[in-house]
């Protein structure tokens, strides 16, 4: 039987190419491998090791200031964009709010499809319909909704091929992250700490979209970590994930960051370490069971979800070859994590810090409340937060956006738990300038900058994993939520709250080469190929810009 | 001058309908064309064959003769039975009753016009709607009231049996040697899992019909000559004045930029045979069940 099938299987694949010739299939084993096509950009954060880093060189420190737009999409609807493009064999496949996907010419930026999703009114998110992406497996796209569920759609037609609910949306549990798939399994998490859901990260079959595993980021009763909850806290104690993880093969465990708890501002509600909230957990990727975890912020008090994308770097560390996880976490540290067993390695800060003295010898925090009325750093944004860093090889630099010099004034509220419902524990205003001064809010709905860099601003810092020390920053006046593409050819590709797109000298922070681009850069950028040219796209405001090298004359 | 532009139009279209294939066209003048689509050129070629056209717009149209449709006194008679039986519960605009828009014709269970006599016959009793004892012919008439969306001028399309028709639509009808349902089928015609969502019963019969007439005008058929003389065929997705989108044979997505074309057609007919002389009425009317039945995936 075995070599029947053996000798029968070509001669089946040759018959069925006759008559419909394959369509650009991305088997996991390229998904595996996706850092040596980097012609294409398969993963939301280019590779299973997330280090946002690119071997495509042909834009250079050299010929950046050659830089031109080729083309713009605009997006159809209103509101903050946030997805993070994937491109496969000159297709872009990028997702708008509240649940659209579009097929894009990469090279044109001109639309195949488009696909609509309604989700139920009853959505409810604390902070925006985002979404942020789709991944892709064979011929398949995988998007999350604002009402919790995963819908498989054709890549080559934009139709559904099926939609599960993983949650219900009347809870306020929502999926706004672009889902990342393992193997044969399409991996999401679900957002609503602001809502006091019980978060949980699930795999499901890529295929039927049967639920594989669920792993609770709140342990419930008879699970370990549960005993770091009292009473019935667990059930509402937030832990939502909300920005994709990563794998390591190796390994086989995926590891993903998880938010804050609920409530959000009131610790004394929740005594106790609160597992798995503000933690990375590390989860066999074929079980769904847990392997190891480090919490970075216990029982927070700020709001400081540890939804950052890990990192994976192998490097040496203190003299001998490691498998490093690298984190630079929205509480202000900057970690060093062995991503084998979740050993703590260094933790340095990386911002102003009052909220913990320091570390201890094994990274839990030794925290110092600041008294009532008294402002804590790093403020509520945190010191940096979900926007996707960058690590380079090439300079073993690790680079993220940061906020410099902004604080929190955090007030403290008993909320009842209703589900579905806010449930916040209180509330936060901006440390200002002048006490008693108005107050400022952290979003930026006019094109004026009310903010000013008295209140803090954003910054790019190259970190040197080694020593946690900064190798070098670049500046901005306005805060910043973009995130950071590098390449082999050592450039750095950045944005910011005030719409500059910028190109960076990755060893030194100089600029290279910048285009004004008038709306927000609250994302990552990206960098394909296709027929030979270098091409990098990056969202900001409504748009989707894309840019490459001018021609020669 | 207009009349001119006209009639290099119908030249135009005529190469086009008459030898699909061979005509070949600058880029500048497929917009125009566009602009003006070939559908009455179509519609004579069809009466020269002898196919009257039954397939008038459901907005204009008058009652039909059609095997496929029900008469004028059909309307007539259920308009009059309607307004004495049905409306009282269902509203004067068939939409009182919660789950069922009779006039837009959303039903809670019923897809075929069987299905409708039966619930007139037999009504729904959970729901509180009574059986009624009428004449076929009686049942006939309100069934065509329903059909003809409340219009006593409208179309009322019969509208057969389900499985009967995913029969042929799968068998005799070779609907899927291009069409896609539910994942199956391949994608080089448009895809048909929610048509049924979004088209009446009119609509569906007009496509079967003569699909050309019904065709949307993204739809149509491309073949296009690359500087290098790769040919590539397809159905046209999306266009501007510099490049087309298409889906090529092979089921591939295409982008193309124009002034990379040697040459670059647009095919004004279907490339999808009419069922007008392959299936019988009755045939026609499960296909428009089946169509019909095909919500899409929500």
């Amino acid at each position: 039987m075995k070599t029947f099938t053996r000798c029968t299987l070509p001669l089946v694949v040759l018959l069925a190419s006759a008559s419909y010739q394959l369509h650009a299939q991305v088997s996991y084993d390229r998904l595996l491998r996706a850092a040596s096509e980097p012609r294409n950009w398969l993963i939301y954060s280019g590779t299973y090791a997330s280090q946002r880093y690119s071997l495509l060189n042909q834009i250079t420190p050299a010929n950046a200031a050659r830089l031109e737009q080729k083309w713009m999409f605009q997006n159809q609807v209103f509101g903050a964009w946030q997805s993070n493009p994937l491109v496969v064999d000159g297709i872009m496949y990028v997702t708008e709010r509240p649940n659209d996907v579009l097929a894009l010419d990469a090279k044109t930026g001109r639309v195949f499809w488009m696909y609509r999703y309604t989700p139920s009114p009853d959505a409810r998110v604390c902070c925006g319909a985002n979404n942020r992406g789709v991944a892709i497996l064979g011929d398949t796209l995988f998007m999350g909704t604002l009402d919790a569920h995963l819908i498989a759609i054709d890549a080559t037609t934009g139709r559904p091929r099926w939609n599960i609910a993983l949650a219900d949306v009347k809870l306020a549990y929502s999926i706004t992250l672009a889902p990342l798939v393992v193997k044969d399994k399409v991996i999401v998490g679900v957002g609503g700490g602001e809502f006091g859901i019980r978060g949980f990260i699930a795999a499901l079959d890529a295929r039927t979209g049967k639920e594989a595993w669920r792993f609770y980021t709140i342990p419930g009763p008879g699970e370990p970590g549960h005993d770091t909850w009292k009473g019935d806290a667990w059930k509402s104690g937030g832990g939502s994930v909300w920005v994709t993880g990563s794998f390591d093969p190796d390994l086989n465990l995926t590891y993903w960051g998880v938010g804050n708890p609920a409530p959000d501002w009131n610790p004394d509600q929740r005594p106790g370490d609160n597992l798995y909230s503000d933690s990375v957990v590390a989860l066999d990727a074929d079980t769904g069971k847990l392997k190891w975890h480090f919490q970075f912020t216990p029982n927070d008090a700020y709001d400081y979800d540890s939804v950052q994308i890990p990192v994976l770097v192998d490097m040496n560390w203190r003299g001998a070859a490691a498998k490093l996880m690298l984190w630079a976490n929205r509480n202000g540290y900057f970690y060093a994590l062995d991503r084998v067993t979740g050993r703590f390695l260094s933790g340095t800060p990386f911002v102003k810090v009052n909220w913990a003295s320091h570390l201890d010898e094994r990274g839990r925090p030794v925290q110092t409340p600041q008294p009532a009325g008294s402002p804590t750093w790093p403020g509520n944004q945190g010191g940096t937060n979900w926007y996707p860093p960058s690590y380079s090889p090439r300079t073993q630099l690790f680079y993220f956006s940061a906020w410099e010099n902004y604080a929190t004034i955090y007030r403290k509220e008993t909320s009842e738990f209703q589900p579905g419902r806010n449930f916040s524990g209180g509330g936060f205003t901006v440390l200002t300038p002048v006490p008693g001064a108005p107050g400022v809010g952290i979003g930026r709905r006019t094109p004026i900058n009310n903010w000013t860099d008295e209140v803090g601003h954003g910054a790019v810092i190259a970190v040197d994993p080694q020593s946690g020390e900064r190798k070098w920053k670049f500046d901005q006046f306005d805060v910043t939520d973009s995130g950071i593409l590098t390449t082999a050819s050592d450039l750095l590709f950045t944005g910011g709250r005030e719409g500059y797109f910028y190109s960076l000298d990755a060893r030194t922070g100089t600029l290279l080469w910048k285009a004004s681009l008038g709306g927000q850069i609250v994302t990552a950028p990206i960098t394909y190929e296709v027929e030979g040219k270098q091409f990098v796209s990056v969202i900001a405001g409504h748009a989707l810009v894309t840019f490459a090298l001018r021609d020669q004359e | 001058m207009r009349a001119f532009v006209r009639l290099t139009h119908l030249l135009v279209c005529a190469v086009i309908a008459l030898a699909w294939g061979g005509g070949r066209l600058a880029a500048q003048d497929i917009a125009a064309r566009i602009e003006k689509g070939a559908v009455p050129l179509f519609a004579r070629a069809m009466s020269r064959k002898g196919v009257r056209p039954l397939f008038r717009d459901a907005a204009q149209g008058t009652a039909q003769d059609h095997p496929g449709q029900y008469s004028a006194i059909d309307i007539e008679t259920g308009s009059r039975l309607y307004a004495g039986q049905c409306a009282l519960c269902h509203g004067a605009t068939g939409d009182a009753v919660a789950g069922a828009d009779l006039r837009r014709g959303q039903f809670r269970r019923s897809v075929s016009d069987e299905d409708l006599a039966r619930v007139v016959a037999m009504g729904i009793p959970d729901a509180g709607m009574p059986g009624f004892k009428l004449q076929p012919s009686e049942v006939d008439g309100l069934v065509a009231f329903i059909r003809a969306g409340f219009d006593l001028t409208g179309t009322a399309v019969r509208v057969g049996h389900v499985g009967r028709g995913q029969g042929i639509f799968e068998g005799k009808g070779g609907c899927t040697a291009c069409h896609r349902v539910n994942e199956k089928g391949p994608r080089v015609a448009p895809d048909l899992s929610d048509i049924g969502a979004t088209r009446t019963p009119a609509a569906l019969q007009r496509s079967l019909l003569n699909p050309t007439s019904a065709m949307l005008p993204i739809n149509r058929p491309v073949r296009a000559v690359t500087r290098d003389g790769r040919t590539i065929r397809g159905r046209r997705l999306n266009e501007d004045t510099y490049t087309v989108q298409l889906i090529d044979e092979q089921e591939r997505l295409v982008s193309l930029i124009k002034a990379d074309l040697r040459e670059y057609e647009l095919a004004t007919s279907s490339p999808m045979p009419s069922v007008a002389n392959t299936l019988t009425a009755d045939e026609q009317a499960d296909l428009v069940a089946y169509l019909l039945s095909l919500k899409g995936l929500r």
